[in-house]
């Protein structure tokens, strides 16, 4: 048996069944069951992975593979904000490299380290499907677009001093363990929070908007 | 001649509450879906096949067809799986559209899944975009209960469940057989074919593994009919060498107005800078990808080359997922081609050797042609490890570890021996910033 105490046993047991039941093999359960540990205890501890192998009837050794094969999945515990730097090509390039520097120094940390005060995770990531928002960061996977280093800097100490933080493009930013439930497949009934785009992916219908509008004036004018 | 943009995918995301059904239902929502069912299945699968819609997750496979090689009538069920894991680098196309109208989506899997005759359908997300997940969850929801998912779905007979199945961060889930070991609780890795998915997918049943911008296309398809749809897009006798319809271009980098632009296939880069205000003000273009980093990069010479699959294969690359990432003359090439082969050995599953330890080495020689410290005999081994990699691996990551790297020395070999000659980087990293002047230095890793 796991050593999660009965309570919360029984608790992740019955969000677990739920997961199961989604899926026409159970296995297929495993990542969000994963996800699901990762929100009760912000990391994939031994006891989580336990606790999967039980209920999917694997090996502890089988669960490890698949939990160290995903960097999503953390085996340490996580700050309550993991703020993560896009450092690929064209976010490095743009600025990202000189803002995960910064972020480093700032904070006194490197990659995957986590300030004394365990509110931040620090990580460079690789892309985040933003590139029209770079130099992109994410806090607990919402975006933060276009960000500079000062912008970064305001960020992670709003984030340590506990003011609100809203993201570009998302909701009104949830810990690390609120996020990695909703990862399991659990919604939070937020989607109605946050736009439906930002600039730029509206770029193109607005140039078409005022193609159109151009077009009218001119058949107005004839 | 100025290109005219062609908004279908994207024609609701600037309506207040776009992801909504409500919202979406007043733009034809789910209009493509009752005309589906008044059709047979295999019906449905010749309009897709006759609009000759191709595949837009980077491959460009005939989506039609693909749905036409499950065999039907055996006693194993049949499965859609639609691959939302983008996550190849400068691709941003799927995230933004799934999070401005999932519903579109939705549609269009309801639609396929009848044309292959699956009860099951999946959505495999990416896991790091959190937002995207729950407006796909709620929208999932909302379709449930205005009866376009489930039983019976709009009185036709015809039942499909759908999950939302959210990764955990790997690129190489992106790649279709690695994504559905993935999807069965393992860990993503690629699969030997064949058999090919349409036989023996997940769990071993047939399945149709098609992305996002394929699938969300499929409702226009179905709205206004194939001949709408291969009205767009470049023409040829031999239909291998047209690509049809309109798709989402998206812009980046050292650009005046980075972003997405949904136009007919065709269209070439230089049109489409010329419509959104070109590259950044004061530089010119060095080099960029047609569709993401693993397509071979392409520079100045090639701005009028038609962005459609046959044009780009003419320039010696790929449309893949029309992922433009502009570079301006104050970019090193060498850096940008060393963090994206970081990024594929980081990416490497590890299951094959070629891919596995022919990207650690090609980030080895990489690191000391960057930092100055390598010979002009590292260029020739940069090119035989990539030889050793390109169609040995088992799957498309490793061939696309090599693109930036044989391109890169085909067209700036000579920025490669400059970084020799001077003994490091040539280049002043800030200047290639959005924000030049502030702070510290280039090599944060």
């Amino acid at each position: 048996m796991s050593a999660f105490a009965p309570e919360v046993r029984s608790r992740l047991e019955v969000d677990a069944k739920e997961i199961i039941a989604r899926y026409p093999r159970s296995r297929s359960a495993l990542l969000p069951i994963l996800h699901l540990v990762q929100a009760e205890e912000g990391f994939v501890s031994p006891d989580g992975i336990e606790f999967c192998a039980e209920l999917l009837d694997l090996t502890t050794a089988e669960v490890a593979a698949v939990a160290t094969f995903y960097t999503m999945y953390k085996r340490r515990p996580n700050g309550e904000y993991s703020v993560g730097v896009c450092t690929n090509t064209l976010c490095a390039i743009m600025g990202g490299d000189q803002i995960f520097s910064t972020l480093k120094q700032h904070l006194g940390i490197g990659h995957d380290e986590t300030t004394e005060d365990g509110t931040v995770t620090l990580e460079h990531l690789e892309c985040n499907a933003a590139c029209d928002y770079a130099p992109v960061m994410m806090v607990n996977w919402e975006f933060f677009d276009n960000q500079t280093p000062e912008s970064a800097v305001q960020l992670v100490d709003d984030l340590r001093a506990g003011t609100t933080v809203t993201p570009t493009r998302g909701a009104t930013l949830c810990t690390f363990k609120q996020v990695s439930r909703v990862l399991a497949g659990f919604y939070d009934g937020r989607a109605d929070e946050g736009p439906a785009a930002g600039p730029a992916t509206l770029a193109g219908l607005q140039i078409f908007r005022e193609q159109q509008e151009s077009d009218e004036g001119k058949d107005g004018a004839t | 001649m100025t290109i005219t943009l062609t908004p279908v995918l994207s024609r609701t995301w600037d309506e207040d509450r776009s992801w909504t059904l409500e919202v979406y239902e007043r733009f034809e929502g789910y209009a493509g879906l009752r005309a589906a069912l008044t059709k047979t299945p295999d019906q449905v699968t010749q309009i897709v096949k006759d609009s000759e819609l191709r595949g837009r997750g980077g491959a460009g496979f005939p989506t039609g067809m693909k749905w036409g090689f499950i065999p039907q009538g055996g006693d194993k069920p049949v499965y859609l799986v639609v691959n939302a894991d983008e996550s190849e680098p400068g691709t941003c196309k799927d995230i933004p559209f799934m999070l401005a109208n999932p519903h579109e989506l939705i549609e269009g899997a309801v639609i396929a899944s009848y044309a292959i005759r699956a009860a099951q359908a999946f959505i495999y997300v990416r896991g790091e975009v959190v937002h995207v997940i729950r407006r796909l969850q709620r929208a999932v929801e909302e379709a449930y209960e205005a009866g376009y998912l489930g039983t019976d779905i709009l009185g036709s007979g015809y039942d499909l469940e759908l999950t939302v199945h959210a990764g955990a961060g790997a690129y190489i889930c992106g790649e279709e057989t690695a994504l559905l070991d993935s999807l069965e609780g393992r860990r993503g890795q690629p699969r030997l074919r064949p058999p090919f998915p349409a036989v023996a997918g997940l769990y071993a049943s047939p399945t149709v593994i098609n992305n996002v911008e394929s699938i969300g296309s499929v409702p226009s398809i179905l709205r206004n009919g194939a001949a709408w749809f291969a009205g767009m897009g470049t023409d040829n006798e031999n239909p291998k060498m047209r690509s049809k319809g309109m798709t989402l271009y998206s812009l980046s980098g050292h650009v005046t107005r980075p972003g997405q632009y949904e136009g007919p296939m065709g269209i070439t880069l230089r049109e489409l800078l010329d419509l959104t205000g070109g590259v950044r003000e004061g530089h010119e273009l060095k080099f960029w990808t047609p569709g993401g980093s693993s397509t071979p990069l392409l520079t100045a010479e090639h701005l009028d080359v038609p962005l459609s699959y046959e044009g780009i294969a003419g320039a010696k690359s790929m449309l893949g997922t029309k992922a433009l990432q502009i570079f301006d003359e104050t970019t090193c090439v060498v850096r940008a081609v060393l963090r994206w082969t970081e990024f594929y050995a980081h990416e490497s599953c590890g299951k094959c050797t070629p891919c596995r330890e022919g990207t650690f080495w090609l980030v080895q020689i990489m690191r000391r042609l960057e930092d100055g410290r390598g010979d002009e005999e590292d260029l020739q081994k940069l090119l035989d490890i990539s030889d050793t990699i390109l169609g040995r691996s088992f799957c498309a990551l490793g061939d696309g570890a090599t693109s930036p790297i044989t391109s890169s020395l085909e067209y700036f070999r000579d920025e490669y021996v400059a970084h020799l000659e001077q003994g490091g980087c040539p280049f002043d990293a800030s200047a290639a910033t959005l924000f030049q002047g502030s702070t510290t230095g280039a090599a944060a890793r």
